[in-house]
């Protein structure tokens, strides 16, 4: 099983360097990134059910035992997200490839795609503070690229923006390795487990701080999210879906991962996080309640998201991190399929501003279907997956008696159903009231092409499926949220029973 | 001598964020250049005390001086470059589309605030002539 480990990050990688040398035909490039990734999707629910039965898995890169080596590690955290990330990027590449566009055009793509679902895997999987900055900047030079394929005038000008935000978080983050390297020795996650807790309690407070800040900037949280809502829009359409789907979220698996594992109870930074969160929630909303453009709502709305992951790490408690599990791969669903909903509008009705396009579900009712369901989960009505993991969210903020965060995200779940509501009756309901700038593609009888039809209804199908499985699927984040608050089990599984 | 590469390093540091916040990317790009080098200047530091050569069979291994952050600092120095160069291109296009480096505005953002403005407008007269009507009625 721990022969598995490495797969999620070498075939894809390996998958991209055959795409860039088959790169004259498109149709190589459709089967190689279909391929890696389906069997990407197939190791990692593999790995999922390995780590839930027989514990931690953890692999020794070139047989160097840690903290020597690099050590890449699934838990159930881990196997949760790289599941559901592995679903959504086959799936997104089915979208890209029946909408052509973008896909077609640029040689680049499929490489790129492939080094991002790479770079995805690896900050999942790794063991290891300098291997996790290694991985995040695979991430982000594909997303450099991605966000930025078209090379029109603003996609040059929000990827301007995109790219220097994410150098500066990655330049900061240098600066805290170094820093936690001269205070410790070591980047390996279980090492540190053991040594931070050794240092003053302000360093390690201060350690606390300055991890929040490098993955907060990538997740998007209070006051560092400025950059999302403007630059996440202009990437083509299927981009834009995975980035809003995952990127942010495995800055939510870092800070998660880093903020349980490293630091000892008495330098977590419970309450900060539980501020941060109710500002992140409630400007997240605001901002998207002003918006006139589809993707800049539901862009704002994922600003708005990871308040309440962040609410329920704060909290610190099993049932708090089980919530942020459950929210957190239940989340990367329902905002990929919103976003992928997002392109068909954009194609059927020639634009995704909602005082363009109208009336939509006169033509398309599938695609007024597959917006709904998604969407009304999103706003936490039951009995949908998005209502559990609310509903989870709650009960545990009660349980810790935080009610005014519970006050304020249950404020910020009702403004979350209002903008879904405009959305509906501006672009579903009514009239198109200004000519669009681009034509209406009405062809299409279901809505838009079978394909990407089809990717979008099975993203839509998996979010259904997490509500009907809510119970197992619970009771696997609560089992996760167990092993994150036993750092001893992790570090106990890399060190090989070493302290 | 740590004390002075760090010295050098707050240098760098100042002068890169300062570049860093000019509204042109050509000099946002050496900003970034020199914030990197920074952490790396950093990283360097953190190995602690100079030694010989890290290689095996050389010489004593007591007095070798650490690797790892050597190692960490040229995967870092690879990865800016790379994403250096990336800015460069960038700064290529938007010169092709536009004949300036310029970073602009949200435009979205813009257009938000002034259909606010142009609410309110309507909401003030709407006001205004309620007022009015209600002095003529008075009359």
């Amino acid at each position: 099983m721990t022969a598995l480990i490495p797969l999620p990050i070498a075939i894809p990688l390996l998958a991209a360097a055959i795409s860039v040398i088959v790169g004259r035909s498109r149709q190589a490039q459709r089967v190689i990134g279909l391929v890696a990734l389906a069997s990407t999707t197939a190791i990692s629910i593999a790995l999922l059910i390995g780590a839930d039965r027989d514990g931690i898995l953890v692999a020794q890169s070139g047989g160097w035992p840690a903290p020597i080596g690099i050590s890449l590690v699934v838990d159930r955290l881990s196997g949760i997200m790289l599941v559901t990330s592995a679903l959504m990027l086959l799936a997104v590449l089915i979208f890209a490839i029946g909408q052509g566009g973008v896909e077609r055009q640029h040689v680049a793509f499929h490489p790129m795609y492939l080094v991002l679902a790479s770079g995805v895997a690896a900050s999942l999987t790794t063991g290891d503070l300098f291997n996790l900055f290694v991985a995040f900047e695979m991430m982000l030079a594909a997303s450099y690229v991605l966000i930025t394929m078209g090379g029109r005038a603003d996609q040059v000008r929000s990827g301007m923006t995109y790219v220097v935000i994410s150098l500066v978080a990655s330049t900061f983050f240098i600066v805290v390795l170094a820093l936690v390297y001269t205070a410790t020795g070591t980047v390996n996650f279980a090492d540190l487990a053991g040594r931070i807790p050794q240092l003053p309690q302000g360093t390690q407070v201060m350690f606390a701080v300055a991890l929040l800040v490098v993955f907060g900037i990538k997740a998007g949280l209070f006051p560092l999210f400025f950059w999302l809502p403007d630059s996440y829009p202009t990437a083509p359409g299927p981009v834009t879906a995975i980035f809003a789907g995952l990127l942010t979220k495995v800055g939510v698996y870092a800070i998660i991962r880093t903020q349980t594992l490293l630091f000892p109870a008495e330098a977590q930074l419970g309450t900060l996080l539980l501020v941060v969160a109710s500002l992140t929630m409630a400007v997240g909303v605001f901002g998207a309640i002003a918006q006139d453009d589809m993707k800049r709502i539901l862009s704002f709305h994922i600003v708005s998201q990871i308040g309440y992951m962040i609410f329920a790490l704060g909290l610190f408690t099993v049932a708090g991190l089980a919530a942020a599990v459950f929210y957190t791969f239940n989340n990367i669903i329902l905002k990929t399929s919103l976003l992928l909903v997002t392109g068909l509008v954009e194609r059927r009705g020639g634009s995704s501003r909602l005082s363009e396009v109208g009336g939509l579900v006169r033509g398309a009712p599938l695609l007024g279907l597959m917006f709904a369901l998604p969407a009304l989960s999103l706003a936490g009505l039951p009995p949908f997956g998005g209502f559990v993991a609310k509903f989870a969210v709650f009960d545990a903020g009660v349980q810790s008696s935080e009610w005014v965060v519970v006050g304020v995200a249950a404020f910020v779940s009702l403004l979350t159903l209002y903008s879904m509501t405009k959305i509906w009756a501006g672009a579903f309901w009514g009239d198109p009231d200004d000519r669009p700038r681009q034509r209406p593609d009405t062809s299409d009888t279901l809505g838009g092409p079978a394909l990407m039809m089809a990717s979008t209804a099975a993203v839509v199908v998996i979010g259904v499926a997490v509500m009907i499985f809510a119970r197992p699927l619970y009771s696997l984040s609560e089992r996760a949220a167990e092993d994150l608050l036993e750092p001893i089990r992790y570090v106990s599984a890399v060190m090989g029973g070493r302290p | 001598m740590s004390v002075l590469v760090a010295f050098v390093a707050a240098v760098l540091v100042g002068c890169g964020t300062w570049l860093l916040l000019q509204r042109r990317l050509s000099r946002i790009i050496i900003g970034v250049g020199l914030l990197g080098h920074a952490g790396n200047m950093l990283l360097m530091v953190s190995g602690g005390r100079r030694g010989t050569a890290p290689l095996i069979g050389t010489g004593d291994p007591a007095g070798f001086s650490d690797p790892l952050p050597q190692a960490l600092a040229l995967t870092a120095i690879v990865i800016t470059f790379g994403i250096t160069l990336f800015l460069l291109a960038l700064g290529f296009r938007s010169w092709q589309l536009t004949n300036d480096d310029v970073v602009e505005d949200d435009v979205e953002d813009r257009f938000i605030a002034r259909q606010q403005r142009v609410d309110r407008d309507i909401a003030d007269e709407i006001l205004a002539e309620a007022a009015q009507a209600a002095e003529e009625d008075r009359r």
